[in-house]
């Protein structure tokens, strides 16, 4: 099916209203008065460049009662993604050419947004040996980024090789940064609240001491290293002491880092429970500044989907991680722009621009541009919602049920398509 | 009155001395030729232990069956979806079979308020130890001894004002030292913490108690009117929290030449059970100032007192 439409009177951004046509997958004008087959009026909407999810967990292959590649990029549609990268601690592990082909066909299958397989750095995400990471990178699914994430790569030679190795592809190795001897047994941020819970604390040092050991690396051997979900005020130090060393470093971090403390765990409710844990006041502040000032270069969700019975139990005996891709751009506009401290520049940036940059994604990120692929997100950002637990993901682990988010995704254009259209889920994806 | 009995921190001054005086009252009737009172006929009490705990659940079966309640011991190892049967499970099972209380012993921190703040039960909950978060019935017993070593037979509505309680050991694994923390906080005592600094919290700052590490020095300038000593669980042995158990005993142990320091009319408590020759030696222990045998009497006073406060709905006045 040809697509071929007018969004009318859209806000760019901070700047002022226009139009954008759209021709088949591609933006070919961008100004005032423009006319086409069918004109949808997006007065009051701001058009973004469709969001990059550089550190999504899709769970398929292997844990399919969580999340499938269908469900998981159906909701990243619903929060304006037009591309997700694919964490690989699936089952099997995304560790051969074989896995990443795999989940980039479903992708293409589900036809929701551009699915960009991870590729894990260690065979089985043991961190023992390297995992043919050449392979994955020239296969079908021409993976750029890899990652144990779950888990640390935290043989520092392992690292080193690493690093050094995906040089020759243009590839990136994403670090979670977490020193295991540390973290033995480890289920909240170590701190006053763990005193007073009697649950074992997970320090910032063990995040911290990781991260300056890899940008050390990063800066030895010349490569880069992109930094998985920060989520305290000393590695946001480290971030910035290396890049103005000029270290070829990245950082992520998410929306659940940007908005809740670990004051929620005291309700031992499990749906809070996440890795790294979720830190104090004063960590939040430093990552929302972190996030307005360059620091951290994007956004990333770690949409981390669980079936009910992994939550719903003891704190300890839970799984971690929560839902993230329907609520990133809400917490985002109340980062950047409902603070007052950013602009929608900003917020393109974090969400689109430099998480297609990091992950090498040639069609993505490329900003609302005439002959830009006609990837898009158009957000309502007047609106509150009251997240319901209810979404299009296959799980219910939202953190934010029932609280009041400031924005609303109305629209979702992915390559000329629109996946979500006046809030609702198209029923099949783009073909 | 309260339903749940989760957290040392949920009990008022005024319902924590008024579940201290109704174990007064028990306390009279498990010196009697017959121990037994019919108050709680009819109910039916679940001992849910998930971690082995013979002392606590004999307590908690005692003071149950003192009341008349029915009592069954369910033992579930383990937990979690990948070993076997879940807490949640277990629990709609218990309700299904009519449980009026569930008292819960188990390894994780917080068990206890999940399961009061499910929907999975609709009975009374204690929380008998819940990890290292906190054993309140344990804090209620202990404050109970203190009370009653220093008011005697007068110790009704007293609360522990400026009594000075050094609580000595493990703190960071400890649920008995987080529960005591907060109800002596309640009752006006001042807490002590005397720890090697591997076996406190990395930041201790919501907590209101004075930190030290010397022993030795506490006693000397602190002058305790009560020394409470922690139970070293055997898998801290091996874990580097401390070179060895003797160096443990002779900075953090409780020994004879301790017991000298103590000003007069001050006691030495302990939970139990004892290692001995490691944080108690026996000269210590089996001492005039020893409080651990009456400790094991007032559990079981307190926890009537405690089941009796839940279940039955009545006022102190009553028994």
């Amino acid at each position: 099916m040809y697509n071929s439409f007018v969004l009318k009177n859209v806000l760019l951004g901070d700047g002022p209203a226009t139009d954008i046509q759209i021709e088949g997958d591609k933006i070919v004008a961008i100004g005032a008065d423009l006319s086409g087959a069918e004109t949808i009026d997006c007065t009051g909407l701001v058009a973004l460049p469709g969001f990059v999810d550089l550190h999504t967990h899709l769970r398929e292959p292997g844990f399919e009662q969580s999340e499938t590649v269908l469900t998981g990029t159906q909701s990243a549609a619903m929060g304006g993604f037009t591309a997700v990268h694919a964490m690989a601690n699936t089952s099997p592990v995304a560790d051969t050419a074989g896995v990443v082909e795999q989940v980039a066909a479903l992708g293409r299958e589900a036809g929701y947004a551009d699915v960009y397989p991870i590729g894990a750095v260690t065979v089985g995400l043991e961190g023992k040996q390297l995992a043919e990471l050449g392979a994955m990178a020239n296969s079908k699914a021409q993976v750029r980024v890899f990652s144990d994430d779950g888990k640390c790569v935290h043989d520092p030679v392992l690292m080193r090789r690493a690093l050094e190795y995906v040089k020759a592809f243009g590839g990136v190795v994403a670090q979670h940064a977490q020193e295991p001897r540390l973290t033995e047994g480890a289920q909240m941020n170590e701190g006053a609240v763990s005193a007073e819970l009697g649950l074992t604390g997970w320090p910032a040092v063990a995040e911290e001491s990781i991260i300056a050991r890899d940008v050390l690396l990063a800066e030895h051997v010349g490569s880069r290293v992109h930094i998985c979900h920060l989520s305290t005020a000393g590695s946001v130090e480290i971030i910035r002491w290396a890049k103005a060393r000029g270290i070829q470093v990245t950082a992520e971090v998410t929306p659940h880092h940007l908005l809740l403390t670990d004051e929620l765990v005291r309700s031992y409710d499990a749906v809070y429970k996440v890795n790294p844990p979720l830190r104090t006041a004063a960590d939040v502040v430093a990552l929302r500044e972190a996030l307005v000032d360059g620091t951290i270069d994007i956004i990333a969700t770690d949409h981390a989907p669980h079936p009910i019975e992994a939550k719903d139990c003891e704190w300890s005996a839970a799984a971690f991680g929560m839902l993230g891709l329907e609520t990133a751009a809400s917490i985002a506009q109340d980062v950047l722009i409902d603070s007052g401290k950013s602009t929608w520049a900003r917020l393109a940036e974090v969400l689109s621009v430099n998480p297609a940059k990091i992950g090498s994604d040639a069609e993505q990120g490329q900003g609302l541009l005439v002959g830009a692929f006609a990837n898009i997100a158009l957000i309502d950002p007047k609106v509150k919602r009251k997240v319901v637990a209810e979404s299009a993901s296959k799980s219910i682990n939202s953190p934010y049920v029932g609280l009041e988010l400031p924005g609303r995704v109305v629209h979702t254009v992915y390559r000329g398509y629109f996946t979500v259209r006046d809030g609702a889920l198209a029923k099949v994806g783009r073909a | 009155m309260i339903k749940y009995l989760l957290s040392a921190g949920d009990l008022t001054r005024e319902q924590a001395i008024e579940i201290l005086d109704i174990a007064e009252g028990m306390a009279d009737v498990n010196d009697r030729d017959i121990k037994k009172l019919p108050t709680l006929r009819g109910k039916t009490v679940v001992n849910l232990f998930f971690e082995d705990s013979t002392r606590t659940r004999i307590s908690f079966e005692l003071a149950a069956k003192r009341l008349s309640a029915d009592v069954i011991n369910f033992s579930a190892k383990g937990s979690s979806v990948s070993k076997g049967e879940s807490l949640k499970d277990t629990a709609q099972t218990l309700e299904a079979m009519g449980a009026d209380a569930v008292v819960i012993r188990h390894p994780a921190s917080g068990a206890a308020n999940v399961l009061a703040h499910s929907n999975w039960i609709n009975g009374a909950i204690v929380n008998a130890g819940d990890g290292t978060h906190e054993h309140p019935t344990q804090a209620l017993l202990d404050a109970f001894t203190m009370r009653k070593r220093i008011h005697g037979s007068a110790s009704k509505g007293k609360a522990l004002e400026g009594l000075k309680v050094a609580i000595v050991g493990d703190v960071l694994h400890s649920r008995v030292a987080r529960s005591n923390l907060l109800l002596l906080n309640t009752l006006g005592a001042e807490v002590h913490f005397v720890a090697p600094p591997t076996l406190l919290p990395a930041n201790p700052s919501n907590w209101e108690a004075k930190l030290h590490y010397s022993l030795d020095e506490t006693l000397q300038h602190e002058k305790p009117d009560v020394v409470m000593m922690l139970r070293v669980q055997a898998e801290r042995m091996n874990a580097s929290f401390f070179p060895s158990e003797r160096e443990y005993a002779r900075i953090w142990g409780f020994n004879a030449d301790r017991l000298k320091t103590l000003k007069p009319g001050a006691f030495l408590m302990h939970p139990g059970p004892m290692n001995r020759g490691l944080e108690i030696d026996a000269v210590s222990a089996d001492s005039p100032q020893s409080t651990v045998l009456e400790q094991v009497a007032n559990g079981v006073s307190v926890r009537m007192a405690v089941l009796y406060s839940l279940l039955s709905g009545e006022r102190a006045a009553d028994v």
